[in-house]
């Protein structure tokens, strides 16, 4: 489809970022304008991860949407770091742990929808209360350190630019080409704009539905791992911020709530904006409650931005 | 018959009344005067103009051209005119009661004590025309059934409200009513008129018609066609006056061999390999639900179904149109997994296979990358066909296809099925286009539901489609 470069829907979260970005370093007068992207890249990759995966389950359409995101994060870290119990030479064996505990969410968070006819919104969160049960059971106060090999690379960097960086572009990659040129992603996007006439085109779709419940589950299992491992072990409360993040990424990146299209470039732009706009209200001082508020004013700024530049294609 | 416009006693009068969809005469010129006392019964095929007429005379559509007048009322709009309607869509809020449903027509209704005036009034209009009705005023009109809903419509309508109804229009009324409720329903129009209240009283049903219209009047491509005493009709002048003599060329289609049966639904719906069945009867008497059912059944929403059955959607916006997405996206979509290398969509071939059948199809774009909304209504069809026909499926199914297709297109789709038919392809075809169906090799004709008719060769004729969709025994 022909489009010029404003209409792009990824653009005002890029935009935003970049002005967070470039009012934080002329405040500093250019200091710290390295170690500011790099910090920016390191959280705002695990947004990212959570981002991606929210974003396949948003495209579906109306009614979808994963609120189990922060319980499967903090089950799968918390099983992962118990399982390797600090060993050395345990890496492979937590993460498949931590995805083995995503897949199982995922297929249980799908069965609720589809077996029972639940509201994803309702399925998810209900089931939420039991991975976070089960985790709390589980840990029972202890924090398990991960292996130190595992630490080092969660915290460390390749050729400047953070691992976790690194491991959340490589799945952004790996994502955009499933859903611009696989088969699977022109499934996606056709039940999500039209379910019933994607039924009727001969896609299966609770196929591709299930898929993408269960890959947003993989995708926070990821995130809990990598983020347990960078912050020194897994907390019960380590994903609830993730929760409004996932879905604020997703909508601030210019992917359609409405569904049917979606945005992985609008992701990364609006996972480094959230942090930029935390560390910019900040440095200019201000109050934790002024802070909020205008985080709140700031983001419903961006989105109706992007929203209205998308009425007018 | 018709009274000249000026005629004062008439509660609704129009001259020369026209309604035009772009290029579509949907009413073509109609003059009417109904006067008190008239109980004027409507028939003419789907698509004649029946319900744009009723929306033109109860304000709904604007008339392209011509008048309206409510010379007796002196009114200028419907509703002053006490003009009401009762339409075969149930068109009652469904999480209101009954009695609620009835202030929301009745603006009059107001002060601190309007359900019991409401209930009170809408428990006296289920008397007087279901005498005997077991509905309770402040049921919430969904735990009804569906007839019970059609009784509390039709006596909401019928109610005094602010002032006694001049003019009730009835749109298939009966469609969902049993025998015993319908002729009740008949009795009270009867009465209705007698008292000097006006009905339109539309049907398929030829002996309801005959049973309480004192006045016939059939409407075909927009016109009147004829209108005249319900005692001057017969039931075969009826039906003749309705249907057309079948259109110049549409020759009988030749017996031709086929393979064996590769279709069978439990209803009775068959298809041999290399068949064009065409599914015909009134609108709404079960003909896309069947083949919906069949299309569903057949294919699987866990696994890819390019390569079993395809789909031709006639409700695009419903059933078969990606809107955010290219002509060329919407094209493939069905091919998917067929032009893929590793489930990675080769865009040469795809873009290869588009454009060959953009060619042969003839979908006006310069472009196939623009939007599929781009399109008119007619291409945005064609694209459906192409999705459909380009895909190796032994089977199509097509749910009235053509809409909004243009004379010229129809004619090279229907050679396009004829070919891929004699290829071997089986067609299941629905249409409400008599011309569409004589392009098939056997014709099913449902109602209520059920097929009621099994038609081939010369058999195949406007006629004797219609007397297999109107119910004709006594009711």
């Amino acid at each position: 489809m022909p489009m010029t470069l404003l209409q792009k829907p990824w653009l005002w979260s890029w935009l935003a970022a970049a002005a967070s970005f470039a009012l934080i370093v002329g405040l500093t007068e250019g200091r710290g304008a390295g170690g500011l992207a790099y910090a920016a890249l390191s959280f705002g990759a695990f947004a990212a991860i959570v981002g991606l995966g929210q974003m396949l389950v948003i495209s579906l359409g109306p009614g979808n949407v994963d609120l189990s995101i922060p319980a499967t994060m903090t089950l799968a870290s918390t099983l992962a770091l118990k399982a390797m119990g600090s060993e050395p030479g345990t890496v492979a064996m937590g993460l498949g742990v931590a995805l083995l505990v995503g897949l199982a969410t995922g297929l249980a968070n799908f069965a609720l929808i589809y077996l029972l006819r639940l509201p994803p919104i309702i399925a998810t969160l209900a089931a939420s209360l039991v991975y976070q049960s089960l985790a709390i059971w589980s840990n029972r106060g202890l924090r398990i350190r991960p292996p130190a090999a595992l630490a080092e690379f969660a915290t460390g960097r390749s050729l400047g630019v953070p691992n976790v960086a690194l491991v959340a572009l490589a799945l952004s990659i790996a994502l955009w080409i499933m859903l611009e040129r696989s088969v699977w992603g022109r499934w996606l996007l056709a039940s999500g704009q039209n379910l019933r006439a994607a039924r009727l085109a001969g896609i299966p779709v609770e196929a591709v539905r299930a898929a993408c419940y269960v890959t947003v589950s993989l995708f926070a299992a990821v995130a809990g791992f990598l983020l347990a491992s960078f912050s020194g072990g897994a907390a019960l409360n380590m994903g609830q911020e993730y929760l409004l993040m996932s879905i604020a990424v997703v909508v601030i990146g210019g992917t359609s709530v409405a569904g049917g299209a979606s945005n992985v470039p609008g992701i990364w732009g609006a996972s480094l904006f959230m942090f930029l706009v935390v560390s910019m209200l900040n440095s200019y001082g201000a109050s934790a409650g002024l802070r909020m508020v205008l985080t709140g004013l700031i983001i419903i700024g961006i989105v109706i931005a992007a929203s209205t530049r998308r009425a007018l294609r | 018959m018709t009274q000249p416009a000026s005629d004062a006693t008439a509660i609704v009068a129009l001259t020369d009344a026209a309604k035009h969809f772009g290029p579509v005469r949907a009413l073509d010129g109609v003059t009417l005067s109904i006067r008190p006392g008239d109980c004027l019964g409507l028939v003419g095929h789907n698509g004649a103009g029946k319900s744009t007429l009723v929306n033109v005379i109860n304000g709904t559509l604007p008339p392209s051209a011509g008048r309206i007048d409510f010379p007796l009322s002196g009114a200028t709009a419907a509703a002053a005119a006490c003009v009401r309607s009762i339409f075969q869509e149930l068109s009652l809020c469904p999480n209101l009661t009954v009695a609620e449903n009835l202030r929301i027509a009745h603006r009059g209704l107001g002060g601190l004590n309007w359900r019991r005036a409401a209930r009170q009034q809408v428990r006296e209009a289920l008397d007087m025309v279901f005498p005997g009705h077991r509905i309770d005023a402040d049921a919430t009109v969904d735990t009804l059934s569906i007839a019970e809903r059609q009784m509390a419509e039709i006596a909401i309508g019928f109610a005094p409200r602010d002032a006694a109804a001049s003019l009730v229009i009835l749109d298939e009324p009966t469609s969902s009513l049993d025998a015993a409720i319908a002729q009740q329903l008949l009795d009270y129009v009867r009465r209705f008129c007698a008292a000097g209240g006006a009905v339109i009283f539309i049907s398929h049903m030829l002996g309801e018609i005959f049973d309480v219209a004192s006045r016939i009047l059939v409407m075909k491509d927009g016109k009147v066609v004829a209108e005249r005493p319900a005692t001057e009709f017969t039931r075969q002048g009826l039906v003749d006056a309705m249907g057309h003599v079948a259109p110049e060329g549409a020759a009988v289609q030749a017996a031709r061999a086929f393979g064996p049966q590769i279709v069978a639904t439990p209803e009775g719906l068959t298809a041999c390999r290399g068949e064009i069945v065409g599914l015909s009867g009134l609108a709404g008497h079960g003909q896309a639900e069947a083949l919906a059912r069949l299309y569903l059944g057949a294919t699987s929403s866990w696994r890819s179904a390019g390569g079993r059955m395809v789909f031709v959607a006639g409700d695009r916006g419903r059933d078969g149109i990606f809107p955010l997405w290219s002509i060329l996206r919407n094209a493939s979509v069905s091919i998917l997994p067929r032009i893929a290398r590793r489930a990675i969509v080769d865009p040469a071939k795809e873009g290869h296979i588009a454009a060959d059948w953009q060619r042969r199809i003839g979908i006006r774009t310069a472009d196939l990358s623009n939007p599929i909304l781009s399109l008119s209504g007619g291409n945005q069809q064609k694209v459906l066909f192409a999705r459909a026909l380009a895909s190796d499926a032994p089977v199509v199914v097509m749910d009235d296809p053509m809409r909004g297709v243009d004379v010229g297109t129809k004619q090279d789709v229907y050679a396009m099925i004829r070919s891929e038919a004699a290829k071997g392809r089986t067609f299941l075809w629905y249409s409400t286009e008599t011309e569409e169906v004589c392009q098939c090799d056997r014709v099913v004709v449902f109602r209520n539901g059920r097929i009621s008719a099994e038609l081939t060769g010369a058999d195949i004729t406007e006629e004797r489609i219609l007397q297999a969709s109107f119910q004709m025994e006594e009711a």
